[in-house]
């Protein structure tokens, strides 16, 4: 098959590619552009680990194919900080230690992220069934959720 | 103890390499490349137990794209009948394990494996390996495994006399348990099973091999210990320790399971035959089908007491699945079962039992959670015969210092008394309940472990610090070295970057296991650290010119030490940095040492479930974990451990277990189907940290991580018991068996 051109968006810089039309988005992210911040840890959508969003919408990037990209706006954990200065659910995750191994962090962060753009004062039981789709194996979840809450409160406290 | 003004022990840092995990930029195995990369994959056994006839890879070889192909034949091979150990593992049964040599002993075996220019090529040259095989009949569960017509695996493994499953046995033995027994005025005898579960790391193993063209090679991989690769694939490949250079990279979870290799000797054979750099990356599948789990179990346990409560006699009998060659955590069962209790006559023994499984790897406390599983599920029962409170029970037997276990030590001062005293003032565990809500509790104890470590620290020319260590970083280790190093030298801990040296840059360090990390890096960091100090306090001597005995070190300066001494302007860390060539030259320490008080932990564990009555589903409500820890250097990331093993015990008790088909291959290789706890199913899970420091240790640590996975299983199963009066003493609890308990047979279905 012959490869495709894609021209598309990621973390706001336009970006274009070759890739397969059977090239999962995460293949391309990782092998492709060097984007290796989203993580490969099940390729089925189960554990969240390479979670982006595509025109705003929170998706497993190994269940979206590299060719939907075309003509979208992508953004992924490597745009979610602005130069030195983090996220505040970034800040707030490293002051919290809301990760110990780190392979779930990413696609935590950009889930979470996602769900402050959509609920900036989520409940417990809303923090913990958005990220439902986000396995992590080593904090029992516990940090995390609260480093969502605590930013939550931060930010409509800034806004 | 080290005299410290705690500015930065039991301080909130934030960790060395945090910002790097938290924007992506953090390098794990599979985000490693090189130029003129290829990639590895792996063929694996159709079959769960077959004779390999003959392997013909020609038609793979002449594929277009294909660039090398490897199977048995290439891998050094250790002859079954002379041991060969390395750590706790024997190399006789990793070279069978990492690819199949006589037979293949599990579906998902490894059995060849190729590189190619892309995966996918390697992936279809796979399928063009004709393997020719004697399909056997297998066998997976531990009663089929030891029946007397069973399929044996291994010729060469005799129990008792005669061809066996029952690759050996531990026993512990102490006073006399019939005497025992027959003191008792009651006794309690149950059996019980718990399933084989799955580490369940999120990160997929995952290595990059180079062999340059002098046979030199390079590993990046993901893994437990760096100098364990190094060894592994030493011996598996034939290339001496001093031409590999294994370089860990962050690492994705582990629990255990990444203290063994599985790809990166293939991939060196591969890179070495095909002159190129190969890449291997497991998917999730084959995680699951061949890489971990811990074993599945059966026991039985006896436990006599006086109706006062106290132990007069325990038993217990532990049978370990070791998966498809030998090597089942038997010794953490049979260790650790009766550890946290005084009592004067007690015996275990536990059996390895070989069957068409994957090999099994560490999890967390390995063997121990299954151990106390039984003996923490009869002591709920026997409290409640008794009406006894469960904590009063554990109270009136626990150990303490001076305690002679049944494994065999003398206890030294700890904390486990502690831990349930906390627990019974504890405001949840005098909370009211809800409708059909129940509370079970339960503890546990793990050994811990010290061992060789190796650490590097040097201050720079500005005057700050890079401390090198090696054991790979886990869950936050380097947190704490950078709060110690800061708080001995008195400087700002951000003034102390610390990193994981690979095999060539730093002195051998055992694995990340055993809860040694910071133990035993602690140790080589403190000694380094005061070293640095004295020489500190000689160049200010020298500039000084007075006796270096005259020269204190104090909030990161250099003093004299008293009236006496002379009256000089107190030298700072930076300032005697950028004058170290006046005495000596550059500022460095190395410490390698084999360390040792590494004294065990305990911990009780307190959960509340709730019941669906309609669709018998148990859900942990609350939580509570208790454990002496020493002392957290960082209690953020000593809290981690806690929650984190409390939330795995919660998983293994509820949900996970391994489903095999009646061909013997797992039917729930993912994570749909293996489900590990999501963030929806739990709770909060509260931590009270103890601290009884460790006397044998500069700062007092003890291990932390493993002990919090021995007690969860029984806190949530007594907490079910507690809800509904069912005793469940078959894991996992999940809701088909409930609902069928609870005859609700719409439910079951």
């Amino acid at each position: 098959m012959a490869k495709q051109h894609i021209t598309t968006t990621i973390n706001g810089e336009p970006t274009d590619f070759l890739c397969e039309p059977n090239d999962t988005m995460l293949d391309v992210l990782r092998n492709e552009l060097n984007l290796t911040g989203s993580k490969e840890g099940c390729g089925s959508g189960d554990c969240g680990a390479c979670s982006i969003t595509l025109n705003g919408r929170l998706v497993c990037s190994c269940l979206m194919l590299g060719v939907e990209a075309a003509g979208a706006e992508i953004e992924t954990i490597e745009g979610m900080a602005d130069g030195e200065n983090l996220h505040p659910l970034q800040q707030k995750f490293l002051e919290m230690a809301a990760l110990q191994c780190g392979i779930c962090t990413p696609g935590m962060l950009i889930a979470a992220k996602s769900l402050l753009e959509e609920n900036p004062d989520p409940t417990e039981t809303e923090v913990r069934y958005w990220l439902a789709g986000n396995l992590c194996r080593c904090t029992g979840y516990d940090k995390i959720i609260r480093a969502v809450m605590d930013t939550a409160a931060e930010m409509r406290g800034a806004a | 103890m080290t005299d410290t003004t705690n500015k930065w022990i039991g301080q909130r840092t934030i960790r060395p390499d945090g910002a790097e995990k938290v924007t992506g930029s953090a390098g794990f195995a599979a985000d490693t490349t090189m130029p003129g990369m290829i990639w590895g994959s792996v063929l694996r056994s159709p079959h769960a137990h077959a004779r390999i006839k003959s392997i013909d890879t020609s038609k793979a070889e002449a594929h277009p794209g294909v660039k090398a192909v490897v199977t048995a034949a290439d891998i050094v091979d250790f002859p079954v009948d002379t041991p060969y150990p390395l750590g706790i593992q024997d190399m006789r049964w990793m070279c069978r394990n990492v690819m199949a040599r006589e037979k293949a002993l599990f579906h998902g075996h490894p059995v060849a494996t190729v590189a190619a220019l892309s995966e996918a090529i390697a992936a279809e040259a796979c399928k063009l390996i004709e393997v020719d095989y004697e399909v056997l009949p297998h066998v997976i569960e531990i009663d089929d495994a030891i029946a007397d017509d069973a399929p044996i695996l291994h010729d060469f493994i005799e129990f008792e006399g005669k061809p066996s499953n029952i690759a050996g046995t531990i026993e512990h033995t102490k006073g006399d348990i019939e005497a025992g027994f027959a003191e008792a005025d009651l006794i309690i005898e149950r059996d019980f099973t718990t399933r084989p579960v799955h580490q369940g790391y999120i990160e997929p193993h995952a290595c990059l091999v180079s062999v340059a063209a002098d046979g030199k090679a390079t590993i990046w991989s993901s893994s437990q210990g760096q100098f364990m690769v190094r060894a592994m694939t030493g011996l598996l490949t034939g290339i001496p320790q001093s031409n590999i250079r294994a370089i860990p990279a962050e690492i994705g979870g582990g629990f255990g399971g990444k203290t063994i290799v599985y790809l990166e000797p293939l991939a060196t054979i591969l890179s070495k035959k095909s002159g190129r750099p190969v890449k291997m990356v497991m998917s999730r599948e084959e995680v699951m089908r061949a890489s971990g789990p811990t074993s599945g179990s059966k026991s039985t346990v006896k436990i006599g007491v006086k109706k006062d409560g106290t132990i007069t006699a325990a038993d217990g009998t532990f049978w370990l699945q070791a998966g498809g060659l030998p090597g089942a955590p038997v010794r953490g069962a049979v260790g650790c079962a009766l550890a946290p209790y005084d009592i004067p006559n007690g015996h275990t023994l536990g059996y390895d039992v070989v069957c068409n499984r994957s090999k099994v790897a560490a999890y967390r406390a390995p063997g121990a959670p299954l151990g106390a599983f039984g003996v923490e599920c009869v002591l709920d029962e026997i409290a409640e015969q008794l009406g006894m409170d469960p904590l009063d029970l554990r109270l009136k037997n626990a150990a303490k210092e001076g305690t002679k276990a049944v494994h065999g030590p003398t206890y030294p001062l700890m904390g486990y008394v502690e831990s349930l005293e906390a627990a019974k003032v504890h405001e949840h565990y005098n909370a009211p309940l809800g409708p059909n809500q129940g509370r079970g509790v339960a503890s546990g104890f793990w050994f811990n472990a010290g061992g060789e470590s190796s650490a590097q620290v040097n201050v720079t020319e500005d005057g700050n610090v890079v401390v090198t260590t090696g054991h790979p970083d886990i869950g936050g280790s380097r947190a704490g070295i950078a709060n110690i190093c800061a708080e001995i030298l008195g400087i700002d801990y951000k003034r102390v970057s610390v990193l994981i040296g690979d095999t060539a840059t730093i002195g051998f360090s055992n694995l990340t296991g055993g809860s040694r990390v910071l133990f035993a890096s602690s140790i080589v960091v403190t000694e380094s650290t005061n070293k640095i100090i004295r020489t500190l306090c000689d160049l200010a001597a020298k500039i000084w010119d007075i006796d270096p005995d005259a020269v204190t070190w104090e909030n990161g300066e250099a003093r004299p030490a008293g009236a006496n001494a002379g009256q000089f302007p107190p030298l700072t860390l930076k300032e005697l940095a950028a004058r170290a060539n006046e005495s000596g030259g550059p500022i460095g320490e190395s410490t390698q040492i084999n360390t040792t008080g590494a004294e065990g932990g305990f911990g009780t564990h307190i959960c509340d479930v709730e019941i669906d009555p309609d669709l018998g589903t148990a859900r942990v409500v609350r939580y509570t974990v208790l454990q002496d820890v020493g002392r957290a250097v960082h209690p953020s990331y000593v809290e981690g451990q806690m929650q984190g093993g409390a939330a795995q015990a919660i998983g293994w008790a509820l949900n996970e277990e391994y489903i095999y088909t009646e061909d013997g291959r797992v039917d729930n290789p993912g994570f749909l189907d293996y489900r590990m706890p999501i963030a929806s199913d739990l709770p909060m899970l509260d931590t009270h940290i103890i601290e009884v420091p460790n006397p044998k240790h500069p700062q007092g640590v003890r291990g932390v991580g493993e002990v919090p996975l021995v007690p969860g299983l029984s806190a949530v199963r007594n907490a079910i018991y507690d809800a509904i009066g069912i005793r469940f003493n078959d894991l996992p609890i999940s809701p088909p068996k409930v609902a069928e308990a609870l005859d609700m047979p719409k439910a079951a279905e």
